[in-house]
């Protein structure tokens, strides 16, 4: 799903002194725009609004540009993501067997929509493309960790593992 | 020198230079290849598939409106294939178009619907998708209405690169891509300058003028009321071409006694105020001239291009002349000059102005100062394209009316005035007047300053009164504007004098008579020939410098006293402040 | 050999996933526990193709291929092997099927193999830039600049026959030629590693297991073309990949391989990696330029073409990373060698992502020629849980939907184009008479029409419409004027959509209503599904084995089953909205489907 649905959450986040060392690196590079992006969303784990007007500050782009690009690319997200990030592979091989209904569970059992995060922000839901697992179609991504040949009997329990597990600090 | 190169098109054998694409190719031997994204003023887009021709045998098709012509082509454009792919394509076109035709403003000017009629579509046999999402209606110039749009890219084209703006931008992708401002803000929240170019290019009614052609006729009927008509210069130009007739053809007659058909009490000439702009702004240029003080002097009667310097070159504010827009002073003037000297209590007089310009609407409350006689100066604005469907439905021969004269007072203009309507036009009146102003002299050697006439981006010249040398410098389309401000900026960062003294801008190419409120398909050379139907308007006035118009004369005489006096200051001049560029 | 024994156990992402980094550690650990540090090295290399069966360790010298291997299994096989020298047989393939295999050799999935693309994955550490020396890496790079003109580089890749692995299939010696005759100045060599075809990942585990490769590919076409710079475009979701290129980059600018004069010629040449950022379109050449520019990957119209006006509007060579790691070989062992392998439509050899009902899915490499049943039966070892063969398909959205007609049509770009499909990427799926072609087709439509860069109306609205229809058939409300307006705008989408992703979109449909018209008929006429895959085609009946114990009643959302206790229910299938929650909740198996 491409990102239309654009962020009009006003709260101001901070710009890390590491990122403005990553774009001050990259300013004079040219198509530098993409890398600078995967760097904001590596460090807040989406691309908060108020940065975007940094970014557009610190590169010299106007922030259409920021914003036709961010929302071109499904990669990025702009709204901040659950406590657990869940993603179901939705390639070939894991559609074969069964990720359709895979995704469909967790939809009825979260409450949520693909693309959404629940209220209590513990989880957000996506599809993703290939992860190229497909021997253990069909595959489930948490948090990083793999869970390959799901079943949909499977998705309670799942849950409830990451619902009790701490979160990894990085 | 660029090398000629031979093909065939539908076997007819065509020379062109080199770089030539197949579609302007096609056009030298008469052969019209379909298009709907192209436009002449734009990079071709490629996006709309219509253009597609075959070459040779090949099974794959080639776009036309981008595709180089090349040796030894040997190009089809239409046969029986071709043509079902272009009317499939169509078909997948109106399957996700409103199609309420006799509702929308575009009817009857509308490229889909032109294009739809000669193809001969009677049905649309895929399944109708039609975007649900709510217009934006948050300016008070512009509508976006993206169930109409056919993603063309033509308004991203033009607010980003033809303009500089980047109030526009494609948002999503896929079928979810929209032509809306970043940041998930509404336009007039964005850095949108109104100068409505998107919706002189856009193909269908997806942008277009806030319509407000009901209140006009509200404030027509409305009782105990003085209704005041001021038509701008660039309307008279091209308001025939609504009514089939050539771009350029000068109807100002006709508009003056089409306008008292309306019901209008008081028809006057914008082109008077240009005059009086003169007066104030070349008095201001010699003044800071003379001084060598806040130079360049920038021009700034074009709302639009104000409504820039605000946002994104708040550094040249001091170089703004402070003198108001012509809109704007002829409606100061109306409620208070001609109130007083017509007993009339401001209160009950409506002054509607006839603009080329979309940001005229937004002028009229830009400021503090544009309510500057106690009331909103300028009541309401009509574009060209409103009045030619305010007439349309009122009951008006309008071909066929006799030509009648403006009233006086606020309505007699010299050729100075209306060449405002031109890019380069503000500036050589001014040099008209200025040059008197300096020399004594009662007129300029040459009436006609040719090196500001053009339409260059940029047009520099160095003008020589009597020994004295002015460096002016001529811009239009937003595109243009910044390598001019960013000459001067380096200029002062290197602490050298500004290399220009008097710089004009105007917003759209060609100037006024470009307007984003004009009739829609304007291409340079319809805008050439509305450029040439101005200077013609200019060549047969009897008075051809601003100073020498007697009803500027007596205004000064009887009114105001002398240019940039307290009286003037108060009626005609504004100031400038810092605005966001993204207001959330 | 350094060590007594080595220990190869495949560290691609799948196997990772399955624990195959856990395993590593125990291994380790036993390993360290037996005193055996000294004589036993764990080298972790690049993918062994053999997914279904992963993780695998494969013992050095013996060559002994085990399969499965679980972390807890570590203790065993260290202690039996590796001190007692005793194979442990339930670790082997086959095991169960009484017919273990020590060896590669016998192995069905492996036999027909031929590893050019794959020749170092699974044999050496791709993090060790030694390894890939040790077996001729660079040797290529070396021959190139100092015994070879750029032009007799060009024509050495000419003769070989090698044609362009992303699925186009464009010659790519013509290629490199094209940007080697633009004048001399700024030029580009980019690497395609967008890899999106969902289904498809050979070129993920090339660059995981054999990162150098491209690297030197990359180098050379530089030398032939004049570009002193290269981009590797490789998309975000390929992390591993993207560590194990950085670790490679940095150790070849070390040994002087890239970076300024390399080898101590007068040839520069430094590589950048690009990410992607999650859209299909920018695998599409002029899509993926505009992505490298900081862009939306929108495509631009062709004519001009990269090799002429490219990155930045300079010249610009972009190659598949699969197209890259043969032209290292090529070089080193000259064209002639190449050209005898494949056919001669096609020279070479082709990676596939074997996947779907096959028992041997995985990663394969097979010479071109190599015929759909080899492939499938034989590598494959055939269809999965003994069911019947319906379709074969490969080029993923891109490509067509193959019946077992064609299942002997041999492999090569030509031979699967008369057929209507493309050879695509790699990505081949296999699928049972329990597969819908409906649905696979309107699988892949959903995939393309998401990822519609939007720009062009063909394909940005021709597609959804597509997938419409499709839907409509699907769900039975399917009209027989569908299939000719589906024909209609195929037609339109392929002669005038911008680019490839819009051109091909409707090859699944296409070529799925040339060869099985009768499923759509079927779906249309009959509002049946014979592979019972659309929802809303199946019939649930209850049948005599029911007991009246109500579960399904009480469970059934639209109040569709009635019956009383201990009475035989039924559904009321005008209410029944074919959810099949009775199907699933019901334990006596008396609920059929159909």
């Amino acid at each position: 799903m491409s990102n239309t649905k654009q962020n009009t959450n006003n709260d101001k986040v901070e710009i890390t002194p590491d990122l403005k060392l990553f774009i001050d690196e990259w300013k004079d590079k040219p198509g530098n725009l993409i890398m600078v992006l995967h760097r904001v969303q590596e460090t807040y784990g989406y691309i908060p609004r108020s940065i975007t007007f940094d970014v557009a500050a610190l590169l010299e782009v106007p922030l259409a540009k920021i914003y036709g690009v961010l929302t071109f690319y499904n990669f990025f997200k702009t709204e901040k993501p659950g406590r657990n990030i869940i993603q179901v592979c939705m390639g070939t091989a894991c559609y074969l067997r069964g990720g359709d209904d895979i995704m469909e569970e967790l939809e009825k059992q979260l409450g949520i929509g693909v693309n959404g995060t629940t209220k209590d922000n513990e989880f957000s839901l996506e599809a993703v493309r290939c992860l190229g697992c497909c021997g253990l179609a069909p595959v489930v991504v948490i948090n990083g960790d793999v869970h390959g040949k799901i079943s949909s009997n499977d998705v309670a329990g799942l849950l409830k593992t990451y619902r009790e597990k701490e979160s990894v600090t990085a | 020198m660029s090398n000629m190169i031979k093909l065939e098109i539908n076997g007819i054998p065509v020379e062109v230079p080199q770089g030539t694409s197949i579609l302007e190719a096609a056009k030298t031997v008469h052969v019209k290849i379909p298009t709907l994204c192209y436009h002449p003023d734009l990079k071709a887009e490629a996006s709309c598939g219509i253009c597609v021709v075959r070459n040779a045998d090949s099974p794959k098709l080639l776009r036309a409106c981008c595709t180089e012509a090349a040796p030894d082509m040997k190009i089809t454009t239409h046969d029986a294939d071709i043509v079902q792919v272009r009317k499939s394509v169509l078909e997948l076109i109106l399957a996700n178009h409103p199609n309420d035709c006799l509702q929308c403003p575009r009817s009857g000017s509308c490229e889909l619907q032109t294009i739809a009629a000669d193809f001969g579509i009677r049905e649309v046999p895929f399944p109708r998708e039609v975007l649900k999402t709510p217009v934006d209606d948050s300016t008070t110039s512009l509508i976006l209405n993206q169930e109409k749009c056919i993603k063309c890219g033509r308004c991203v084209d033009v607010c980003q690169n033809m303009q500089n703006v980047w109030a526009l931008e494609y948002i999503g992708r896929g079928e979810e891509t929209r032509m809306i401002p970043a940041a998930g803000v509404k336009l007039n929240e964005s850095p949108c300058i109104k100068c409505g170019q998107c919706s002189a290019h856009c193909p269908v009614g997806a942008i277009y003028e806030r319509d407000e052609i009901q209140q006009a006729w509200d404030l027509l009927r409305k009782p105990d009321t003085v209704t005041i008509a001021q038509i701008a210069p660039a309307v008279r130009v091209a308001l025939g071409e609504a009514f089939g007739l050539e771009p350029g053809t000068l109807l100002t007659g006709k508009i003056y006694a089409a306008l008292r058909r309306l019901g209008f009490d008081q028809v006057f000439d914008t082109n008077y105020s240009a005059d009086v702009t003169i007066m104030e702004e070349a008095t201001e240029f010699v003044d800071r001239f003379t001084n060598g003080k806040d130079l360049p002097l920038i021009t700034s009667c074009c709302p639009a291009w104000t409504d820039w310097m605000e946002k994104y070159a708040p550094d040249f504010s001091d170089n703004f002349s402070s003198a108001k827009s012509p809109q704007q002073m002829l409606s100061a003037l109306a409620k208070s000059y001609w109130a007083e000297a017509n007993n009339v209590d401001p209160k009950n007089i409506a002054v509607i102005s006839i603009m080329p310009c979309t940001a005229k609407k937004y002028e009229i409350t830009r400021s503090e100062e544009m309510s500057s006689t106690g009331q909103q100066d300028t009541d309401l604005v009509l574009t060209t394209r409103e009045l030619a469907r305010m007439l349309k439905s009122s009951g008006v021969d309008f071909l066929n009316l006799p030509d009648e004269e403006a009233d006086e007072l606020l309505g007699v203009y010299s050729g100075a005035g209306t060449i405002f309507g031109v890019t380069g036009g503000v500036m050589e009146a001014a040099l008209r007047t200025a040059y008197c102003f300096v020399t004594g002299d009662d007129q300029p050697p040459s009436i006609n300053f040719n090196n500001v006439r053009g339409v260059d981006g940029v047009k520099e010249a160095e003008i020589d009164i009597k020994g004295t040398k002015v460096k002016i410098a001529v811009a239009h389309q937003m595109s243009n504007v910044e390598q001019v401000l960013n000459a001067v900026r380096a200029d002062r960062k290197a602490g050298k004098k500004p290399r220009y003294d008097f710089i004009e801008v105007m917003a759209c190419r060609g100037g006024c008579i470009g307007g984003g409120g004009q009739p829609t398909g304007a291409t340079d050379e319809i805008r050439a020939k509305r450029t040439a139907g101005i200077y013609t308007d200019d060549e047969k006035s009897v008075v051809r410098m601003s100073h020498m118009n007697p009803q500027v004369q007596a205004l000064y005489k009887n009114y105001l006293g002398e240019p940039c006096s307290e009286k003037a200051e108060k009626l005609l001049h504004t100031k400038y402040r810092k605005r966001k560029i993204y207001a959330k | 050999m350094a060590f007594k024994n080595y220990l190869l156990v495949c560290g691609g992402t799948a196997c990772d996933s399955s624990k195959g980094i856990e395993l590593t550690d125990e291994l380790r650990k036993e390993i360290d526990a037996a005193g055996l540090k000294d004589d036993v090295q764990i080298v972790r290399t690049g993918c062994l193709g053999f997914c279904e069966k992963g993780p695998i360790v494969k013992v050095l010298p013996e060559d002994t291929f085990y399969v499965s291997v679980k972390p807890e299994d570590a203790k065993e096989l260290v202690q039996e092997h590796l001190v007692k020298g005793r194979i442990v047989d339930r670790l082997l393939y086959n095991h169960e099927q009484g017919k273990s295999l020590v060896t590669v050799e016998g192995i069905d999935f492996y036999q027909k193999q031929f590893r050019i693309v794959l020749r170092n994955c699974g044999v050496i550490d791709p993090d060790k830039i030694d390894d890939y020396i040790a077996r001729d890496g660079y040797a290529g790079l070396e021959k190139a600049l100092f015994e070879m003109t750029p032009e007799q580089v060009i024509d050495e890749v000419s003769r070989s026959g090698l044609r362009g692995r992303g699925g186009a299939g464009f010659p790519t010696g013509k290629k490199w030629s094209f940007a080697a005759a633009q004048p001399k100045g700024e030029k580009y060599m980019v690497c395609n590693a967008d890899e999106g075809d969902p289904g498809a990942y050979m070129d993920r585990s090339t660059l995981e297991g054999d990162p150098h490769s491209v690297l030197e590919a990359m180098a050379i076409a530089g030398y032939a073309i004049g570009a002193s710079k290269g981009y590797i475009y490789i998309r975000a979701e390929y992390p591993l990949a993207i560590r194990r290129l950085e670790t490679a980059i940095e150790a070849a600018r070390e040994y002087g391989l890239l970076g300024e004069k390399i080898l101590n010629s007068d040839f520069d040449f430094d590589i950048e990696l690009r990410l992607g950022a999650g859209a299909f379109v920018c695998g599409e050449e002029t899509a993926l330029l505009a992505s490298i520019e900081g862009n939306r990957g929108m495509p631009r119209p062709r004519p001009p073409f990269p090799a002429v006006k490219g990155l930045w509007d300079k010249p610009t060579v972009i190659n598949n990373v699969e197209t890259l790691a043969n032209i290292p070989v090529i070089i080193s062992k000259g064209a002639d060698w190449f050209n005898k392998i494949g056919t001669a439509d096609t020279r070479g050899t082709k990676v596939f992502a074997l996947t779907g009902k096959v028992n041997n899915t995985g990663l394969i490499e097979v010479p071109m020629g190599t015929t759909l049943r080899e492939i499938i039966f034989e590598i494959g070892g055939g269809i999965k849980d003994g069911r019947e063969f319906k379709a074969a398909q490969t080029g993923g959205p891109s490509g067509g939907i193959i019946p077992r007609e064609f299942l002997d049509t041999p492999i090569d770009f030509g031979s699967l184009s008369k057929i209507g499909s493309i050879m695509g990427s790699g990505g081949l799926i296999v699928m049972d008479d329990t597969d819908c072609i409906i649905d696979i087709a309107k699988f892949y439509l959903e995939f393309t029409v998401d990822e519609s860069c939007g720009k062009c109306s063909p394909c940005r609205i021709g597609g959804r419409k597509l997938q419409n229809y499709l839907s409509r058939i699907s769900d039975g409300r399917g009209q027989l004027k569908d299939i000719e307006n589906m024909q209609k705008i195929s037609e339109a989408m392929t002669r005038a959509s911008l680019c490839g992703l819009g051109q091909t979109a409707s090859n699944p449909v296409q070529s799925s209503l040339k060869y099985f018209m009768d499923e759509y008929l079927e779906h249309i006429n009959d509002r049946k599904c014979r592979a019972g895959k659309c929802k809303k085609l199946i019939t649930y009946t209850i049948t005599d084995k029911c007991i009246g114990c109500t579960v399904c009643t009480r469970h059934c959302p639209v109040a569709a089953i009635t019956g009383t206790v201990k009475e035989k229910h039924v559904i009321n299938q005008a209410r029944c909205i074919k959810c099949g929650i009775c199907y699933e909740k019901c334990k006596f198996d008396a609920i059929t489907r159909s």
